[in-house]
């Protein structure tokens, strides 16, 4: 880790990975694999929201994937993820199955929470992803909450919670980040930064735009990261995830990125708030073109492996709108079921 | 059996849960070190240490959403909140956190978690500080909400909200945490959801909760000298609320007045109110009544405040004319 006081200064920084850092190839696999699925999952899901088989909210992940992907790839099963309303990439990335993940933007009854959370409240409990939460700031404290229960019990467990840039203006951020760094929680205060709170730019929202530097008022590890480049995410995932779990301090890392499409299904991607140039120019940075083209460079992977592991994504996911579309709704009893449990201690 | 104050009958529950389960821990401000703002918590940090007997930073929605993620992974977490007024900073978690994780998680996540402190009006504290919250907080499904009278049934209910898997708002008297009362320190559970008629009378049925229950004992003592018997419903939940005990104690007296600390509008006694004429209608032979705070903020100044308060004369008045004796 860089200290505060002597980091690099933006993204740039963080695309030469030293050698011995550099993922094998067939790490490099895995990553390209999980943000392509992410992407086309995302994709098909702009589909159904328009032909009606999703409801609701819908916020989709695409142009993000580096993010989620180079973090929750190195986590252990046992370890702990939350997020925002935006949560399908993070919850492909951290196992939950495209059908599961579909079903539940399906509202069925085969979706990870039952159809009845949808696409802002994705969980699983057996993956120890903790929700999709729709009040934004709202999950941070809880995360906070994660770490301090990790502690507690002597684990050496870590918790992952991701946010967007716009959260940080937010008292619940404020009150949360104090708590970790005061009583050294093992967190990863993940800022997705790109760039707009639905249609805010963050120049309109912060008081400073270095997001980061937030990190100093509590005194925590702080760095900028790459969020376009998996292996700059990687890289600074695998020292905040260390020192979470090895030292139990928190961490805070904002994450340049941007999102492709706009804040929800109901917004166009760009105009009132965002150019069209400037949309343009960031798509040059597509993550996962970006990850494909330094493999490609390096030898390890050929045009027709990758369409062949498109086409195998793609099938997946068609599986996945199939199996969403033949599972049913819950019965109407369910409405009044999962309110309160029966049990006590 | 010996007799203590409601705040030690409390302090006895905390220490007895947290002798029974070492997933339970106390987290708040001033619970620690200052040994409690109220001293429930007195002899907590010294007995559990610090890491289940924890201070926090003045930071309501923080450490709420702190006790909302412990909930989640494992732990039992008591959230004391130094009044139910500062509590809403934390309304968010309460309410879209802890309420509502079980069900959009379609069942996946129950939510352990007691958040506690004192509720209602103590003297001249002023509009901020003297607000009784049990009508916003029993709006809420996914919530249950508790409210004891006496030191017994402070102790039996406590122990029975640690012990719930579900998320529990627990509102302690301000004014009651003096008043005594015989307390066993054997381990007893009071069911949460049950209401206790604690005087019969035959007459006029009288539904209250938490202070108001005093009020409401001491309404009945001073009828009696008139030769009327009032029955008295301490309803100790009001989410879930005991229907069927209201309703057999207004079948059998035929009238009804609900006493409560907050405000008319929407209030708790609106909800009695409403079960009462749906379930009673044809036992009824006067329109129920309600006793609460007028409906203003409450003033500092010592008379204002007199008038502001639903008291013993207020509840004196309603039961004359539920009876039609003026």
């Amino acid at each position: 880790m860089t200290t505060a006081k002597t980091r690099k200064k933006g993204p740039s920084s963080r695309t030469d990975v030293p050698a011995s850092d550099t993922p094998s190839p067939a790490t490099n696999r895995v990553l390209l694999y999980s943000m392509l699925l992410q992407r086309r999952f995302e994709e098909r899901c702009a589909e159904m929201y328009a032909i009606g088989r999703i409801g609701g909210f819908c916020h989709l992940y695409i142009g993000q994937e580096a993010v989620s992907t180079g973090f929750i790839s190195q986590l252990r099963p046992d370890d702990y993820v939350i997020t925002t309303y935006r949560d399908h990439g993070q919850a492909l990335a951290r196992g939950l199955t495209p059908r599961a993940v579909m079903a539940e933007l399906f509202g069925r009854q085969d979706g990870c929470s039952k159809g009845k959370g949808g696409s802002m409240h994705l969980f699983d409990k057996q993956l120890g992803f903790l929700g999709g939460h729709g009040i934004v700031g709202g999950h941070i404290p809880i995360a906070a909450g994660v770490g301090f229960s990790i502690k507690y019990r002597g684990g050496d467990q870590v918790i992952i919670c991701f946010m967007g840039e716009a959260a940080v203006n937010n008292g619940a951020f404020h009150e949360a980040l104090n708590m970790a760094a005061l009583w050294k929680l093992p967190c990863v205060f993940v800022i997705e930064n790109n760039r707009y709170g639905m249609g805010t730019a963050v120049e309109r929202a912060s008081a400073i735009h270095d997001i980061y530097k937030r990190g100093a008022s509590y005194d925590m590890p702080r760095d900028v990261v790459d969020g376009q480049d998996v292996h700059a995410v990687l890289k600074a995932g695998a020292e905040a995830i260390n020192r979470a779990r090895t030292e139990s301090m928190p961490t805070l890392l904002e994450l340049r990125t941007y999102r492709f499409m706009g804040h929800s299904m109901s917004d166009a991607v760009s105009g009132t708030y965002r150019t069209k140039e400037e949309l343009e120019q960031y798509l040059k940075r597509d993550p996962i073109a970006l990850h494909r083209q330094r493999m490609d460079e390096a030898g390890e992977i050929t045009a027709a492996e990758v369409t062949a592991m498109d086409e195998e994504i793609k099938k997946i996911v068609q599986e996945s709108i199939d199996f969403a579309e033949q599972s049913p709704e819950l019965p109407l009893e369910a409405l009044m079921e999962d309110i309160l449990v029966e049990t006590t201690s | 059996m010996a007799v203590i104050t409601y705040r030690d009958a409390l302090n006895m529950a905390l220490r007895e849960e947290m002798h029974r389960d070492d997933r339970v821990f106390l987290m708040g401000e001033e619970v620690a070190v200052y040994q409690g703002a109220y001293k429930v918590s007195k002899g907590l940090l010294q007995e559990f240490g610090e890491m289940r007997v924890v201070d926090t930073p003045i930071t309501e929605l923080g450490f709420a959403g702190v006790g909302v993620g412990a909930a989640m992974t494992g732990l039992r977490p008591i959230i004391e909140f130094m009044t139910w007024n500062f509590a809403l900073l934390a309304i968010d978690q309460v309410v879209n956190a802890a309420a509502k994780m079980l069900y959009m998680s379609g069942g996946q996540f129950p939510m352990p978690i007691v958040f506690r402190g004192p509720n209602g009006a103590a003297l001249q504290l002023g509009a901020q500080h003297s607000q009784a919250w049990e009508s916003w907080l029993a709006h809420i499904p996914g919530l249950k909400v508790v409210a004891p009278a006496t030191p017994y049934d402070a102790k039996g209910l406590l122990k029975a909200a640690i012990r719930d898997d579900n998320p529990v708002c627990f509102l302690e008297g301000e004014m009651l945490y003096n008043t005594k009362g015989e307390v066993p320190d054997t381990d007893y559970i009071i069911p949460l959801g049950k209401a206790e008629v604690k005087r019969e009378g035959e007459h006029v049925t009288l539904v209250a909760h938490g202070k108001m229950v005093l009020v409401a004992l001491q309404a009945a003592e001073q009828m009696a000298k008139d030769g009327i018997a009032c029955e008295v419903v301490d309803l100790r939940t009001i989410r879930p609320m005991d229907v069927d005990t209201i309703v057999q104690s207004v079948k059998k007296t035929n009238r009804c007045v609900v006493v409560e600390e907050g405000w008319e509008v929407c209030g708790v006694g609106a909800q009695v109110v409403d079960y009462v004429q749906r379930h009673c209608f044809d036992f009824l032979d006067a329109p129920v009544l309600r006793v609460h705070q007028a409906d203003a903020p409450m003033p500092y100044t010592k008379s204002l405040e007199k008038a502001a308060k639903p008291d013993l004369p207020k509840t004196i008045v309603a039961i004359r004319q539920v009876l039609y004796l003026d």
